[in-house]
């Protein structure tokens, strides 16, 4: 891989991350300086911006990389389900939430001889 | 002013930097650092040297941003198409910077330093801005979130830089629940701070959309579940929402 020597590299990280990030949040500065918080176009950009961030999620959940490539999918349905389960159980608590899942994720693995 | 009016104000901006600082001890920001641990062992695995993913944390910041990064550069992507896939990803930025703004600015704020304070905005900074923010002093706001902010960002580039060595050797099952944090926290943090009902329907859609396009059009899975679905659970919410008004 030769993108990875040298300066190249830092100006593809550069270029691909942060000025593809810091556009958005420069424009965002620009844009709450006059943005009205009730608009139908603001709920919008939420809507996409959401949904976006979901179908990453998604992707990480579905077609994970390194050690979890190789875990069976209903696993990680599961330890999904099962923390979304404690999630609303416990008042919308992110903390119990994220803890069940990772447990019964660790506990599942455990069990396959991970 | 006198010089020793001047001297008090200076603390007291040092005070409120550090105030900010302290969030560094909150539970959003211990599970940041615990899901950058993940990230870390991702890059590990896609082979990228640590200089170069502590320059990563640093200059872009947002995690998810990261993530679409490196499985560009992992499936070897050309620049054009990693800037598409990463700016198309960081959309959300936007929003969730201009819904910050109006909390953090003060009647002096300039606009230089909401655009340099702006780059260090990510869903925990965000999350932990919109909660507590409330309770500093409007002219002190912007000093309170650069002292959480900075310090975030400075303790989790040099966590990247340490862990990166470590994290190779972790056992299976530690480098697996690492690497399913990013994703459980991600869904956890959105659907808890979320302040309007089109985010859940938004993210219920783009969950769905999400291998749906990707099965379709695996090229631009993302682009699309994000606009296609996004689109749909506004029009969704939208007409639930005009129902609502009409019987009530």
């Amino acid at each position: 891989m030769t993108w990875l020597d040298g300066w190249w590299a830092y100006a593809f990280i550069a270029i691909a991350g942060w000025l593809a990030t810091d556009i958005w949040r420069w424009l965002g500065v620009l844009a709450g300086k006059r943005l009205r918080e009730d608009s139908e176009a603001l709920n919008w950009v939420r809507a996409v911006a959401t949904a976006l961030v979901a179908a990453v999620i998604a992707k990480l959940i579905l077609y994970p990389t390194g050690v979890l490539a190789q875990s069976p999918l209903w696993l990680r349905l599961g330890a999904l389900i099962v923390g979304a389960i404690a999630f609303f159980l416990a008042r919308q608590k992110p903390t119990v939430g994220i803890a069940t899942s990772i447990a019964v994720l660790g506990a599942g693995l455990w069990w396959l001889g991970f | 002013m006198t010089s020793m009016e001047r001297v008090k104000d200076d603390r007291s901006s040092l005070a409120w930097f550090l105030t900010g600082a302290r969030g560094i001890f909150s539970l959003p920001a211990i599970i940041l650092m615990l899901s950058f641990v993940g990230f870390c062992s991702l890059t590990v695995q896609a082979g990228i040297p640590p200089e170069q993913v502590v320059f990563m944390t640093g200059i872009v910041w947002a995690l998810p941003a990261k993530v679409i990064l490196v499985s560009s550069i992992l499936s070897g992507a050309s620049l054009a198409t990693a800037f598409l896939a990463v700016t198309l990803s960081s959309v959300r930025l936007m929003p969730m910077v201009a819904a910050l703004v109006p909390e953090l600015r003060g009647s002096r704020t300039p606009t230089w330093l909401l655009l340099v304070l702006s780059h260090f905005v990510a869903i925990t900074a965000w999350v932990f801005a919109m909660e507590r923010v409330q309770e500093v002093p409007r002219d002190r706001r912007a000093t309170f979130f650069a002292g959480f902010s900075i310090t975030l960002v400075t303790a989790n580039m040099l966590l990247v830089g340490i862990v990166y060595h470590v994290v190779a050797e972790f056992p299976p099952i530690i480098a697996g629940c690492l690497f399913f944090l990013t994703p459980v926290y991600f869904l956890a943090s959105i659907w808890h701070s979320a302040r309007h009902p089109v985010v859940y329907a938004a993210l219920g859609v783009g969950l769905l959309a999400g291998p749906l396009f990707y099965w379709i059009a695996p090229e631009f899975d993302i682009l699309l579940a994000g606009v296609g679905g996004g689109t749909l659970a506004w029009l969704g919410e939208r007409i639930w929402r005009s129902r609502q008004e009409k019987s009530a």
